[in-house]
């Protein structure tokens, strides 16, 4: 199992009298592409930040790769995130004044998995890989186009290679073109190199990408309410 | 890589970056700047007497009577008679006595008249005696001694003839242009008061007054030169004059003898003494300066946080990125610090930069009004000290900004 959820359970803690999340069992097994959908303001985020560790759960137990998460501390979950999870967010995915090199080598530097000598050439395969231009490879991520910079933002989470891959909402800023090529390009990707993934939206016309689909509600107790 | 980042980051907000970098660099250059002045003028004052162990003149302050006979600033004493100097010289305990009588200039440089005794004996600094560069010390009565600056300012050399003016102003017309004197000598540098003194014999002085009274010349006289030399040249009286003596265990017993001497008012001052005195006055000055250099300096640093804490707002969604590519809220406190150490950085090598420019080019203004040596060097252990103090305030003040980054990174916004 990649991912095993028990009993989990979440409210901010600004606001700690209304729960977010109350989830009582779910689970991804390993090399399984997963699409949740769900409405704005569901949890959906929320359970992803759960999931890399950047938020703490209130109770219950997460498990990531054979690893408690909420037996550890904040350090420690910093660490397994760079180690182990990539990331790929709606926007803002990249620092707008590196380039595209600096942006994947900033992410590798938190990982203390790699020999420096290999990264430059692994930069360098996942942009091809990812069909960018070499041209573009030093121009700052700011004057990049958005369907670039999600490219980008690819590369850049699987450069520590992450057994999971956690999508939020990547392709909400893209055209619809721009969009198909994004999808069918991480499908093949995270298809050939193992790599789990969760990918959450809003959007239902991306799950025929996917071969299983949850519903958010079906996964969390917490109705929100209007 | 995370200095790229934090080099990046800063390059990427050019312009307010740059105008703290400008804040920092003057505050730097004017605390360096007011340190380093200050033990210049300290050393270069301390510098000019050395192994002199008591400076003799008529009844005055004991500042007055330092700063006019040994760094020529300051109003006129009056003077005493040659034949106390004599009296004085010939106590068993004096080992050696040197007498020096102010009041002629030479271009704006002053006068001094003296004895050969005073290329002996006269030392700086670290116990250093006088030196010649080129020629040697005066041996008739209109022969000059030039000190180094003199020498290199007015492009004079051996064997000149150079017009002395009555009083010390910088274009005098009272000149005493019948009675040249050769130069027979030019000191090597010693970075006090001599380079800017032209050194003749007190029976020089003598001469060129035979004819004058009270500073005025008498009309339609004009001895000639080898009449002046048969005439009584022997000087009545001096400015000042510097003792050494064969024990400084005595030093206090003759001072008391000259302050007691019957013939007529004199005082006794060790030059030490009278500089720490000097010291104890500009205390309050030099302190002032230093809390208003520091303060200035605590706000650009403050300048240099406020610019960091705002750019934190803009950066909330860079802050988030990190986190969620694997940085810890620390290494975020970290990233802040290390731009805030980034910028102190290039502020001191700048402001240390002009600090040295423009000490290079006041040097000689501050040597030439001021008798003033100050070292253009201002990479001194003392001035490391106070730089890397200087980085770790500014380490300190930026914790502000750090901590407020590391507070913003724990929190996950939407
Ligand atoms: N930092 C926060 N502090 C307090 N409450 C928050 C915070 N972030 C989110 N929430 C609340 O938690 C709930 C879930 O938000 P979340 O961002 O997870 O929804 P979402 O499903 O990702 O929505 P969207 O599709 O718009 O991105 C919302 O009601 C939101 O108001
Ligand atoms: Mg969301």
């Amino acid at each position: 199992m990649v991912i095993t959820l028990s009993n989990v359970s979440f409210s901010y803690p600004e606001d700690p009298k209304r729960p977010v999340l109350d989830i009582p069992s779910w689970s991804l097994s390993k090399g399984e592409q997963v699409f949740v959908h769900g409405p704005s303001g569901g949890g959906k985020s929320t359970l992803l930040n759960i999931l890399s560790g950047l938020l703490a759960s209130t109770e219950g137990q997460v498990t990531i790769l054979g690893q408690r998460l909420d037996k550890m501390s904040s350090r420690q979950r910093d660490r397994f995130r760079a180690n182990h999870i990539g990331y790929v967010f709606q926007q803002f995915n990249l620092i707008p004044y590196l380039n595209a090199v600096d942006n994947i080598r900033l992410a590798s530097q938190f990982s203390q998995t790699k020999k420096v000598s290999l990264v430059e050439q692994e930069i360098q395969q996942l942009l091809i890989t990812l069909n960018m231009a070499q041209k573009d490879w030093q121009t700052p991520a700011r004057n990049l186009s958005i369907g670039q910079q999600q490219r980008i933002a690819i590369a850049r989470a699987l450069i520590n290679k992450p057994q999971l891959l956690i999508a939020d909402e990547p392709t909400s800023s893209l055209d619809k073109v721009n969009r198909d090529a994004f999808m069918t390009l991480l499908m093949s990707i995270v298809g050939d190199n193992d790599i789990s993934l969760l990918f959450v939206s809003h959007d239902l016309s991306l799950a025929s990408y996917f071969n299983r689909v949850d519903a958010l509600s079906d996964i969390n107790r917490i109705k929100e309410e209007h | 890589m995370f200095a790229k980042l934090a080099l990046q980051s800063l390059l990427d907000r050019k312009g307010s970056v740059v105008l703290s970098i400008m804040a920092m660099t003057v505050s730097i250059f004017v605390l360096l700047g007011v340190e380093h002045v200050r033990h210049q003028v300290k050393d270069s004052f301390s510098n000019t007497v050395s192994g002199t162990d008591l400076i003799v003149g008529a009844r005055t302050g004991s500042l007055n009577l330092l700063l006019y006979s040994v760094f020529r600033i300051g109003s006129p004493t009056n003077n005493i008679h040659w034949q106390s100097f004599e009296t004085i010289a010939a106590n068993p305990k004096v080992k050696w006595a040197i007498p020096i009588s102010l009041g002629d200039s030479h271009k704006g440089f002053r006068v001094l008249g003296t004895t050969r005794d005073y290329f002996e004996y006269f030392s700086y600094g670290k116990q250093r005696h006088l030196a010649f560069e080129q020629g040697e010390a005066f041996n008739d009565v209109f022969d000059v001694v030039l000190g180094s600056e003199v020498a290199k300012k007015l492009a004079y050399k051996l064997g000149d003839k150079v017009v002395l003016a009555h009083g010390v102003a910088e274009t005098s017309f009272s000149l005493h242009d019948d009675r040249p004197f050769q130069i027979v000598g030019i000191l090597k540098p010693t970075g006090t008061p001599v380079d800017q003194t032209l050194h003749v014999s007190l029976q020089g002085i003598e001469a060129i007054h035979i004819d004058w009274q009270h500073g005025v010349k008498i009309p339609g006289s004009a001895l000639s030169q080898s009449e002046i030399e048969q005439a009584d040249l022997q000087p009545k009286s001096i400015t000042a004059f510097m003792l050494g003596l064969k024990s400084k265990i005595a030093t206090f017993r003759v001072q008391r003898e000259i302050n007691q001497y019957t013939h007529e008012p004199m005082m006794a001052i060790l030059p030490g003494v009278a500089l720490s005195e000097l010291w104890q006055m500009m205390r309050i000055l030099e302190n002032t300066l230093l809390l208003v250099s520091a303060l200035v300096f605590v706000a650009a640093c403050l300048g240099v946080s406020a610019l960091l804490l705002s750019s934190i707002r803009e950066r909330s969604r860079e802050i988030q990125l990190l986190r969620a590519i694997g940085a810890s809220p620390s290494f975020l406190f970290l990233l802040i610090e290390l731009e805030a150490v980034f910028i102190t950085l290039s502020s001191i090598v700048l402001g240390m930069g002009l600090l040295a420019g423009s000490l290079v080019l006041s040097q000689g203004y501050l040597l030439a009004h001021f008798g003033l040596h100050i070292e253009s060097n201002v990479f001194t252990l003392h001035s490391l000290i106070l730089v890397s103090a200087m980085a770790v305030a500014s380490i300190v003040v930026a914790f502000i900004p750090s901590l407020i980054g590391y507070y913003q990174a724990r929190t996950i916004n939407k």
